[in-house]
């Protein structure tokens, strides 16, 4: 079954989605989408790195993407600028140097479309394999920090002040991004994984009532986003990464539509039916 | 008797200037301390350098270990992209069972706002659920920053009494910061008066005892409220700078500025 390209595709980008769904909410609750930014685009210094020292390409791409986060978060502390700066500054400068190192290795017929926006014909079975069992520890440790990162969200001090541990809740949490940036790269590209992160959040967030609801719905809704965008890509000869996001962005604008009142309505409904 | 939770001479130091310094502290099981100061005086700070969300640049804090804490902080804003439900919002950071967590919501009056979203509650509703969160933990020590804020009168001498009772039922102790610098919870076994430093502790008489106040509340509030002396030796000029007993002003008022005064307001 796996022979076929497009089946391979479908399933690498449904487990990604999966992934990518919680772990979006939680950049929509801590509005994170510049880091998310950052992270994606120095993901490129790390296809540079596994050329030119013939590692995995999602291995690489997550220990770089681990670093940046890790310096990240200790810059931070030591905060001289702001935030917001630092990112811009990481995200740009590990993209530029990621971009000249490519250059540089002329022997190396590197696809730099395909690493921007995605190649539904590079799913090996290999990444398939990585895809979930990368997947499978982030949703494990997601699910194991889950009430001290979302308490974290809410309010930091709180959740530390009552026995929780938010710092170490959140450097998890910086690397459960970094893999999750690895494993999607393929399928949507460096320059939109932070879209397939963040658009079936913010659709979910118009239809979920609680935190774990969002995470599910935003799942969901990548699922649905990733295999509409596939055939697409298929059918119109597009780049997946957009296809996909394309899609994505279809389904928030339907979030707009009544759809809401409709489910409120049938499950009002059956409650009063269930009361009566 | 062991305390829950003990500061000594602690401060914190931010951004090139004392927050708060020399602060003496310790709450016992059953103990109802109360933190008075106006605005900026260090009240939140020392609340924060108590729980260990500050660690302080000077002197120690330390807390019993594995210390159950609940905390009502002082402001808690929640951003309109988490979608939060009142009975989420209680099992926040541990589980609940249904029963306490009504039980909880009943006793500060908000048991109807339970399937509410949390950023649809008036301020005073707020409040009252983070108060409810707080207790339904059964916490062995309890940290209150402003409870009361937003709650209407008869709410307030009602959250008041509820913590009193929290205390009785628990035995727990209890961190209550308030900043009405006169009026303090009856129940309150001592008050320290902060303002960037310990200025002067004791504890409240009874309202019955003063005249004054007699007269301004019923009968209810008086069993609820009481009223703080205060004992300064020193006072604090508009500028920030302190006059002290003898005349002299000084920058500051701390330990080394030789004019402190805590031994005396402790035997008054
Ligand atoms: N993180 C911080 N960095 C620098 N200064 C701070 C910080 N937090 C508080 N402050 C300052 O420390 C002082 C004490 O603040 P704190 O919040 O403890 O006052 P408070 O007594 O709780 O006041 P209020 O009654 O207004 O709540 C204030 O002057 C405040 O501006
Ligand atoms: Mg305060
Ligand atoms: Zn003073
Ligand atoms: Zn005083």
């Amino acid at each position: 079954m796996l022979d076929d390209f497009f089946t391979r595709a479908l399933v690498a980008g449904i487990g990604v989605a999966l992934v990518a769904g919680p772990l979006g909410c939680f950049i929509i609750w801590r509005r994170l989408a510049y880091f998310g930014d950052t992270l994606a685009h120095s993901a490129l210094l790390g296809v540079a790195l596994a050329f030119l020292f013939q590692l995995n390409l999602t291995i690489s791409v997550f220990l770089v993407c681990a670093l940046i986060s890790l310096l990240l978060l200790g810059l931070q502390r030591r905060a001289t600028i702001s935030s917001d700066a630092l990112l811009g500054l990481l995200s740009h400068s590990a993209l530029a140097i990621g971009l000249v190192c490519l250059a540089f290795m002329s022997w190396v017929r590197v696809d730099l479309m395909g690493f921007l926006f995605g190649d539904i014909l590079a799913v090996s079975k290999t990444d398939i394999a990585i895809i979930y069992a990368g997947g499978l520890i982030t949703l494990g440790l997601l699910a194991v920090i889950w009430k001290s990162l979302f308490a974290s969200t809410v309010n930091y001090e709180l959740a530390e002040a009552e026995g929780l541990k938010p710092e170490v809740a959140n450097t998890i949490f910086m690397l459960l991004m970094a893999t999750v940036i690895a494993i999607s790269m393929k399928i949507i590209g460096v320059l939109l994984i932070t879209a397939l992160l963040i658009i079936p959040a913010a659709t979910a967030r118009r239809l979920a009532s609680g935190p774990e609801q969002m995470a599910v719905m935003a799942a969901a809704s990548g699922c649905l986003a990733v295999v509409g965008g596939l055939f697409g890509s298929l059918e119109w000869d597009t780049p997946t990464g957009p296809s996909i996001v394309v899609v994505a962005l279809l389904l928030f604008i339907l979030s707009f539509a009544p759809i809401k009142h409709l489910v409120r309505y049938r499950s009002s409904a059956q409650k009063g039916a269930a009361d009566g | 008797m062991s305390s829950l939770l003990t500061l000594q001479n602690a401060g914190l130091y931010r951004d090139g200037k004392w927050l708060v310094r020399g602060v003496d502290l310790s709450i016992r099981k059953g103990e109802i301390i109360t933190l008075i100061g106006p605005n900026g005086s260090g009240k939140s700070t020392t609340a924060k350098l108590a729980l260990g969300i500050r660690r302080p640049s000077e002197g120690t804090a330390q807390r019993q270990e594995n210390l159950r804490v609940g905390y009502v902080p002082q402001k808690l804003s929640i951003d309109w992209t988490l979608p939060l439900s009142v009975e989420r919002l209680m099992r926040l950071t541990g589980s609940l069972s249904a029963a306490s967590m009504d039980a909880a919501l009943d006793r500060t009056g908000v048991l109807h706002l339970k399937k509410a979203q949390v950023q649809n509650l008036s301020g005073g509703e707020f409040q009252r659920v983070l108060m409810a969160r707080a207790i339904a933990r059964q916490p062995d020590l309890l940290v209150l920053d402003e409870p009361v804020q937003g709650v209407d009168y008869s709410g307030e001498i009602a959250l008041y009494e509820l913590i009193a009772d929290i205390r009785k039922e628990l035995d727990c102790g209890v961190l209550l910061i308030s900043h009405d610098l006169h009026i303090v919870m009856a129940a309150t076994d001592s008050v320290v008066c902060l303002n960037g430093h310990v200025c002067c502790q004791g504890s409240p008489s009874a309202v019955a005892q003063s005249s004054a106040y007699q007269q301004l509340f019923g009968p209810r509030t008086q069993s609820a409220l009481a009223v703080y002396e205060h004992n300064h030796d020193h006072t604090h000029l508009p500028d920030g700078r302190v006059m002290h007993a003898d005349g002299s002003i000084t920058e500051h008022c701390h330990k080394h500025d030789g004019h402190h005064h805590a031994e005396e307001a402790r035997n008054a």
